[in-house]
C-alpha cells in the first residue's frame, strides 16, 4: 500500500495567529467596558471608526501587494492595532483623526515595512505619535470622569456620534465646560505652575491612589493582562520589566522630593501604565526576542515613560517610550543571545 | 517547563502509549522473504560475504564492517540468498538501497558457530568490546550508530559512567518500556556486560516517571545481581528527554560540549533495547538478528509490540496486527515527533526501526496555513538546545549563513518542539533541515580557507628565515674573507 509523506513532526498545536488576537482583543474588553463606564461611549465610536479603517485600509494594502485578501484580513493582527490606537484617543476626538492615524498605522507603520510580522515599530504607537505630534491640541483635550463630584451634563450616543462626526458640540454644550485635562496633564501643568503635590492633588480629578477613573481603567487592564499571562499568551517578563522599572524610577524621585513628584502607584494606576505594559509593550514582532532581551527593552520603557511623564513634552510617554525601545531592538537582540546547550559562552 | 539547571525546555506531550503496551511482547511470524540494506547502520555500509546462491543459517554473518565506523550483518532466517541487489529500504526514505535478499526455508536453522560466553568478566575490555561488535550491535534507539565505535571511543575516557537510556520519550513507542518490563534480566544483564567493557565504575538506567513498571522491574532485577554499581533513576516525562544530551543533562546536571561527545565529560550513553541485545549476543550467542517493534496507531486494527526479525516487510507486520483500518492516512517509522513518513509498507524492518504508527486523523495534527512569523517566542522557550528558532528562522530565509552559525543551527537536535508550538504553524524543522547542508559546506569550504591561508603563511615565514639565515651564512663568509685579505 502506498502513502502520502509529510515532514515531521506530524502533530503541531492547534494554535494560530487568528486565535491569539482573538484571545488579545477579548482581554481588552474590561478596558473597553471600564472606559466607557467613565468616559461615556465615545470609545465604542472610536473603536468602529478605528476597526473599519485598519480593516478598509489592510484590504487595499493587501490587494497592492498582490497577498490573500482571505489569509491575511483575518488574522486580525489590523483590529488589534485599531482597538489599540482608538483606546488612546479622546473619547470626542473628532473622526478624521481615529481615521487618519489608524490608516498611517496599516499603511505606513504596518504594510510599508513588509506587513504583519515585519513591522520594526509598533503600529498603533506610531499612528498615535503622528497625531500627537501633528494635533496634539485634539490630542490632549479629554473629558472628566463620570463621578458625582465631576459629573457635567452628559453627551448621549447619538450626540457622541454627531460630535465625532461633525466635530460640533450640540448646542446646549461647549467645549470648555465638558473638557478636562488627564490626570497626568494636570499634574504636570499644576507642577509646572509651582503647586506642590498636595496642592496640586486637591483637584477632583484625582482619585485614591491615580486619576479618577483612570485607577480603574488601569485595574481592568491589568486583569485583562494577567488573563493573557494565564493563558501564555504573553510572558511575564516585559509587563513586570517595564512597571517594575516605571516603579522604581517613580520610588527614587518620590522618595527625594515628595512634594514635586508623584509616587510609584499613581504612575502605575495612570495614563497607559497598564495598557503599554501589558498590550502594547508585549507586541511581539516589534518586541525584544529572548528572555532577558525583553527584560532590557521593557525596563527601557518604563524608564523613558517615567522620564518623558516628568520632564518630557508630553504628559504621557509610554507611546514614544515604546517607540524608542522599538528602535534598540535590533541591538538588544544582538546582544542578547541565549547560552547555547553545550557552549560555554554565549554567542 | 523548566527542569533543573541544564535541562530546560521540552514538551508534555500526550504518550498514546497505553494501547500497544496492554499486551505482552508477541512473536511476529518470520517472513517469507527477508530484505536486509547493508546501510542500516550509522557510518559505511557493510559489505557482503554471501553470494547469490549461498545457502545461510540463522545467526550467520552475512556481511562484514567496511570501516571503523560500521557493522556485522546476520542473517535473520535460514535459506538462500537469492538477490544482492538494490531494493526500496525506510534508510533511504523507500528509495532503493543496496540489500541482501534471503528466502525462507522454512527450516529454521542455526548458526553453529556462535559461542555463549557464561562468564563475561573473564574476557579482556578490549576483547569483549571486540566481541560485542561481531554481533551486530548497533544503538537501538534509533540512529543505529555502531556499538563498537562508540565503545572504543567511551573506552577512552576514565572510569565513564555508563548511561542506560530508558528514556522513552517519543508518543506512540513503547518498544523500551515493554522490553524493561519484560525482560528487565537483559537490560541489567547487558548493562553489565557494558560496563566491564568500558571500565565503567557506576552505570545509571535512567527512564521517565510515567513508566513506573518497567521502573519497579529493572529494581529488582537489579536487586538480584547484588551489584550496587547500578541504579534506576527516573526523570520526568518531557519530550525529548530521552535525546542523549538532553538525558545525559537531566540525569548528571551536566552538558556535552557542543563539539563533543559524552566520553567527553566520562560519560557513554546506550539504549535499554542496545544493553538486552547486546546481553543476547554475548550471554546466548545469539546476534542481532530480531528487535522489538510497536506497532501501532488509528489506522491499524491492533496495537500491541512484536518481537520481529530484521528484514520482515512492514506490510507483513500490518497484517499481523488485523490490517489497516478505513481511516489510516499515514505510515510512521518511529513516533508522531520525529518519525519518518513512509511512502510505501513494501519496505522492511531494520536495525532502527523502533516503531511503526498507522496513523489517522485522530493521530495527525496537520499543519493550517504558514503565516509570517509573528517573534512570539515559544520555539525559544521549548527549545531543548536553548536555541532562538524565531532568529534561525529569519537567517534561514535570508540564507544568511554567518547568522545561522552565530545562532548556532547546527545545535538544533531536530527535535521539532518549536514546529509543534508555532502559532504561524512555520515548519521550522524542515527549513533548518534544509538549511544544515549549506552551512556545513559553508563552514568546511570556511576552515580549508583558513588551513590553506595558515599553510601559505607559515611558507612564506620559512621562506623568508630560510632567506635570512642564508644572507646571514653569505655575509659571515665575506667577513671571514675580509679578515683573511687583511
Amino acid at each position: 500500500m502506498r502513502f502520502p509523506t509529510a515532514a515531521p513532526p506530524h502533530v503541531v498545536v492547534p494554535q494560530t495567529v487568528s486565535k491569539v488576537m482573538r484571545i488579545v482583543i477579548y482581554a481588552l474588553l474590561p478596558t473597553i467596558a471600564v472606559h466607557v463606564v467613565f468616559f461615556g461611549p465615545g470609545l465604542l465610536i472610536q473603536s468602529i471608526l478605528a476597526i473599519a479603517t485598519a480593516l478598509a485600509t489592510e484590504a487595499l494594502a493587501l490587494h497592492l501587494r498582490k497577498k490573500s485578501l482571505q489569509q491575511y484580513l483575518t488574522d486580525g493582527t489590523a483590529i488589534v492595532t485599531a482597538l489599540l490606537l482608538a483606546l488612546c484617543l479622546p473619547p470626542l476626538a473628532p473622526w478624521w483623526l481615529v481615521v487618519s492615524g489608524t490608516a498611517f498605522a496599516i499603511l505606513v507603520a504596518k504594510h510599508a515595512f513588509g506587513g504583519v510580522g515585519m513591522n520594526v515599530f509598533n503600529p498603533a504607537m506610531v499612528g498615535y505619535a503622528v497625531l500627537l505630534v501633528s494635533f496634539p491640541a485634539q490630542l490632549l483635550t479629554w473629558l472628566p470622569p463620570d463621578v458625582p463630584e465631576l459629573r457635567t451634563e452628559q453627551l448621549s450616543f447619538l450626540q457622541t456620534a454627531t460630535t465625532i462626526l461633525t466635530g460640533q458640540l450640540p448646542d446646549a454644550f461647549t467645549w470648555d465646560a465638558i473638557t478636562s485635562p488627564t490626570p497626568l496633564d494636570a499634574l504636570r501643568t499644576n507642577l509646572a505652575m509651582g503647586m506642590t503635590m498636595q496642592e496640586a492633588h486637591a483637584s477632583p480629578i484625582f482619585g485614591g491612589f491615580g486619576g479618577r477613573g483612570w485607577e480603574w481603567i488601569n485595574l481592568a487592564t491589568l486583569i485583562g493582562g494577567i488573563a493573557l499571562l494565564a493563558l501564555r499568551i504573553i510572558r511575564w517578563q516585559i509587563p513586570v520589566a517595564m512597571l517594575g522599572s516605571l516603579a522604581v524610577c517613580a520610588s527614587i524621585m518620590y522618595a527625594i522630593d515628595p512634594g514635586a513628584y508623584a509616587g510609584p502607584v499613581f504612575h502605575l494606576t495612570s495614563g497607559a501604565s497598564m495598557l503599554g505594559a501589558f498590550f502594547i509593550a508585549t507586541d511581539p514582532v516589534s518586541a525584544a526576542t529572548s528572555d532577558r532581551g525583553r527584560l532590557i527593552y521593557a525596563s527601557g520603557i518604563g524608564v523613558l515613560t517615567y522620564t518623558i511623564r516628568t520632564w518630557g513634552g508630553y504628559p504621557d510617554g509610554v507611546a514614544f517610550a515604546v517607540l524608542l525601545m522599538n528602535l534598540a531592538v535590533p541591538l538588544i537582540d544582538r546582544y542578547t543571545v541565549p547560552r547555547i546547550y553545550g557552549h560555554a559562552k554565549r554567542p | 517547563m523548566v527542569r533543573g539547571s541544564s535541562a530546560r525546555g521540552g514538551l508534555r506531550l500526550e504518550a498514546h502509549k497505553e494501547r500497544s503496551t496492554r499486551d505482552p511482547i508477541g512473536m511476529a511470524a518470520a517472513p517469507s522473504t527477508a530484505v536486509l540494506p547493508l546501510d542500516q547502520h550509522a557510518g559505511g555500509a557493510a559489505v557482503p560475504i554471501v553470494a547469490v546462491g549461498d545457502t545461510v543459517a540463522i545467526g550467520q554473518p552475512i556481511a562484514e564492517p567496511a570501516a571503523d565506523t560500521s557493522a556485522w550483518l546476520h542473517a535473520p532466517i535460514s535459506g538462500r540468498i537469492v538477490a544482492i541487489e538494490p531494493r526500496a529500504s525506510v534508510t533511504r526514505a523507500c528509495a532503493p538501497a543496496l540489500s541482501i535478499v534471503i528466502d525462507n526455508d522454512g527450516r529454521e536453522m542455526r548458526h553453529s558457530s556462535a559461542r555463549a560466553i557464561e562468564d563475561f568478566l573473564s574476557l579482556e575490555p578490549r576483547e569483549l568490546r571486540e566481541h560485542i561488535g561481531r554481533g551486530g550491535i548497533v544503538g537501538l534507539g534509533g540512529a543505529a550508530f555502531p556499538s563498537l565505535a562508540k565503545l572504543e571511543r567511551g573506552a577512552q575516557a576514565s572510569a565513564p559512567t555508563l548511561l542506560i537510556n530508558g528514556a522513552e520519550c517519543e508518543p506512540y513507542i513503547s518498544c523500551d518500556a515493554m522490553l524493561m518490563r519484560e525482560r528487565p534480566h537483559d537490560v541489567v544483564h547487558g548493562a553489565r556486560i557494558l560496563m566491564h567493557a568500558l571500565q565503567a565504575q557506576e552505570c545509571v538506567i535512567a527512564l521517565e516517571d510515567d513508566a513506573p513498571r518497567a521502573a519497579d522491574a529493572l529494581r529488582a532485577a537489579i536487586a538480584q545481581t547484588e551489584n550496587g554499581r547500578i541504579r534506576v533513576q527516573v526523570v520526568p516525562t518531557i519530550y525529548p528527554s530521552g535525546g542523549e544530551r538532553q538525558l545525559i543533562a537531566s540525569v548528571f546536571g551536566r552538558e556535552v560540549p557542543f563539539d563533543g561527545l559524552p566520553p567527553d565529560i566520562d560519560i557513554l550513553c546506550h539504549n535499554v533495547g542496545t544493553a538486552a541485545a547486546t546481553a543476547r549476543w554475548v550471554r546466548d550467542g545469539e546476534p542481532l538478528v530480531s528487535r522489538i517493534v510497536t506497532i501501532t496507531g488509528d489506522g491499524v486494527a491492533r496495537a500491541c509490540n512484536l518481537e520481529v526479525r530484521l528484514g520482515t516487510p512492514i506490510s507483513q507486520l500490518i497484517a499481523e496486527c488485523g490490517g489497516y483500518t478505513p481511516r489510516v492516512e499515514r505510515l510512521l517509522m518511529g513516533g508522531t515527533m520525529m518519525g519518518m513518513a513512509l511512502s510505501t509498507d513494501e519496505v522492511a524492518v531494520v536495525k532502527a526501526t523502533n516503531c511503526i504508527v498507522a496513523a489517522s486523523a485522530l493521530d495527525l495534527e496537520p499543519r493550517r496555513r504558514e503565516m509570517p512569523c509573528i517573534r512570539c517566542g515559544n520555539c525559544a522557550e521549548v527549545c531543548p538546545a536553548f536555541l532562538l528558532p524565531q532568529q534561525l528562522h529569519v537567517y534561514a530565509r535570508a540564507t544568511d549563513l554567518d547568522g545561522l552559525e552565530r545562532y548556532g543551527l547546527m545545535d538544533c537536535i531536530e527535535c521539532g518542539c518549536c514546529d509543534y508550538v508555532c502559532p504561524s504553524q512555520i515548519p521550522l524543522v524542515e527549513r533548518f533541515r534544509e538549511a544544515k547542508p549549506r552551512l556545513a559546506t559553508h563552514l568546511l569550504a570556511r576552515d580549508n580557507a583558513r588551513a590553506a591561508r595558515l599553510r601559505f603563511e607559515e611558507r612564506t615565514a620559512r621562506l623568508q628565515r630560510l632567506e635570512a639565515e642564508q644572507r646571514q651564512r653569505l655575509e659571515e663568509k665575506r667577513r671571514q674573507a675580509r679578515r683573511k685579505d687583511a
